[in-house]
């Protein structure tokens, strides 16, 4: 038995083609599976447990996907909601799903699979790091305001075998949510990995990739991936390309339950739009793990923003900005009790380096150069003060004590912003489950 | 002497998650991807991002004319140093080396 999946962009949120959905859901998926979030956005997400997209944009799209999913009779599943999938985002959907519902007048069994782990159990819990993990203990652990397990395709089966209409997942795979039911149906399990790979990320396995909607055809010995847009191709070279993205390495993608190895698999055209992938192996693991992620607060921060445009300013900014980062230091020293490994201060200079830092390269001659500082401090009160006693360095401060008391533009009054908690990410490991289940848990509810 | 961006189609870079950065050299044609395999050593490619080749990942792919390096992210993703979220800006580094 072949499985359809409708994948209808890389992450709701991103927009999708109405007119080839509604070709596609006439092509009678037997699933719906959108990606709901991911890391790239940063730790801030998952620190915080909030979605990156408006409300207001994530119930529009949501909402054409209910209705398909209702005329497409078939199941439609999110992982990742809400950008990082914590047990608060996965709340977020779900009351936006109960308001659609409502003014659609429709119903629909939901099942809400959480993912989101308890930091003092996992501080308690054997973690493996993988490649290029932090160094952690049970306090690092202990500190995470958030911590998700990444749900494989043995969760979405448990939640799809209670008939659930709509699943509203934590973090996921960005693959298991594809995966899932071709494997559930006994689909070639190395096709059903592979073809959730390249369809992850809706139509970037094709040209026209802003178009979004694909489908993905598994069976007994591959799979077939057609984008559903007017004018979009899949070609073998887009199709294989697309194992380029986002992965350290191209051919090897590591799951809960084993890898995926399509270092064997051939790519061919079957027409102008539509590609067929076979030869891709999965090798089962002796041990069942989920990878973590985890976010901590590590500290507040106020920054300010200066545009230097006085060429004799702009040509030794690097001097100015050094020796306003050691007057600071004196100055904060002299005038607050703070322990000098607490807070920090960075000038980062916007025309010159301030994307690469030390790893660039290439000299220009500007005309203006922007200075951002950047004041980080156990608390906010603290990072706002820090950054009051920048102010007035970054208006006036000279280059010598001979020179007439220089002024720069400043974009905003006050020149101090707060910007809250700044979050880092501390895991980067897996654990071992006895039982998929065991580190989430699943709600199903008729409404 | 011209530049990788000279002669390739598009230099891309994206995080692999937090952790990891990956380098993509799209090369567009057997006659640059040769160039590039034979120009850009893993050696200089560490050089460029200050650290050691053994930290490298290196993979030659000739069906795709690609070359692809991942490595161990500078910084991490969102840390207090980290200066690039999404981890893009560093395909410059890479498009501006030297070609003979």
């Amino acid at each position: 038995m072949g499985t359809r999946i409708l994948i209808p962009s890389g992450a709701l949120g991103l927009g999708y083609n109405k007119t080839a959905l509604d070709r596609a859901v006439a092509a009678k998926p037997d699933l719906i599976a959108i990606d709901g979030g991911s890391t790239d956005s940063g730790p801030s997400y998952l620190g915080r447990g909030v979605s990156k997209y408006a409300t207001e944009s994530t119930k529009i799209e949501w909402q054409g996907l209910i209705e398909a999913r209702a005329t497409a009779g078939c199941p439609l599943v999110i992982g990742t909601a809400g950008t990082c999938g914590t047990d608060s985002t996965v709340d977020w959907l779900y009351d936006i799903t109960l308001k659609i519902l409502s003014d659609l007048g429709l119903s629909a069994k939901i099942a809400r699979l959480y993912s989101e782990q308890d930091t003092a159990i996992i501080a308690q819990t054997p973690l493996f790091p993988l490649s290029a993990a932090p160094y952690i203990d049970s306090d690092t652990v202990k500190s995470c305001t958030h911590i998700v397990a990444l749900a494989g395709a043995e969760q979405i089966q448990t939640a799809l075998k209670t008939g659930a209409e709509i699943i509203i997942a934590g973090r996921t795979t960005d693959t298991a949510i594809i995966a899932a039911l071709p494997l559930q149906n006994g689909n070639h399990a190395g096709a059903a990995w592979h073809g959730a790979k390249i369809g992850e990320c809706g139509a970037l396995c094709a040209t026209n990739p802003q178009s979004g909607v694909i489908l993905v055809d598994f069976d007994d010995t591959g799979f077939t991936v057609t984008p559903m847009a007017d004018g979009a191709k899949a070609s073998p070279h887009t199709v294989s390309a697309h194992m380029l993205y986002e992965n350290s390495d191209p051919f090897i993608l590591f799951e809960p339950g084993g890898h995926l190895d399509v270092t064997q698999a051939t790519y061919t055209a079957i027409n102008d739009v539509a590609v067929r992938v076979m030869g891709s192996k999965w090798e089962p693991s002796d041990t069942y793990t989920v990878k973590l992620e985890g976010a901590r607060i590590t500290g507040y921060q106020t920054i300010l923003m200066a545009i230097l445009r006085d060429a004799h300013y702009v040509e030794n900014v690097q001097i100015w900005c050094d020796d306003i980062i050691e007057k600071l230091a004196v100055k904060v020293a002299d005038r607050m009790e703070l322990d000098p490994t607490t807070w920090h201060a960075e000038l980062r200079i916007i025309g010159q380096n301030s994307n690469l830092g030390a790893l660039e390269q290439r000299t220009s001659d500007a005309t203006e150069l922007g200075v951002l500082a950047i004041l980080t401090a156990p608390d906010q009160a603290t990072a706002n003060t820090l950054g009051k006693m920048m102010n007035p360095y970054l208006l006036h401060h000279p280059l010598t004590q001979e020179e007439e008391q220089p002024t720069f533009a400043f974009p905003f009054s006050p020149a101090e912003i707060d910007r809250g908690a700044a979050y880092e990410f501390v895991l980067h490991h897996v654990m071992e489950l006895a039982n998929p289940m065991d580190a989430f848990r699943l709600v199903v509810t008729d409404v | 002497m011209s530049s990788v961006a000279q002669i390739v189609q598009k230099v891309r870079s994206k995080n692999a998650g937090p952790f990891w950065l990956t380098i993509d050299i799209f090369c567009g044609s057997p006659a640059a991807y040769a160039q590039i395999t034979e120009n850009i050593s893993t050696e200089r490619i560490a050089i460029l991002f200050q650290t050691t080749p053994d930290q490298i990942k290196r993979f030659d792919i000739a069906g795709l004319n690609v070359v692809k390096f991942s490595l161990p992210r500078p910084t991490v993703q969102g840390s207090r140093t980290d200066r690039d979220m999404h981890g893009a800006g560093w395909a410059p580094l890479v498009a501006e080396l030297d070609i003979n």
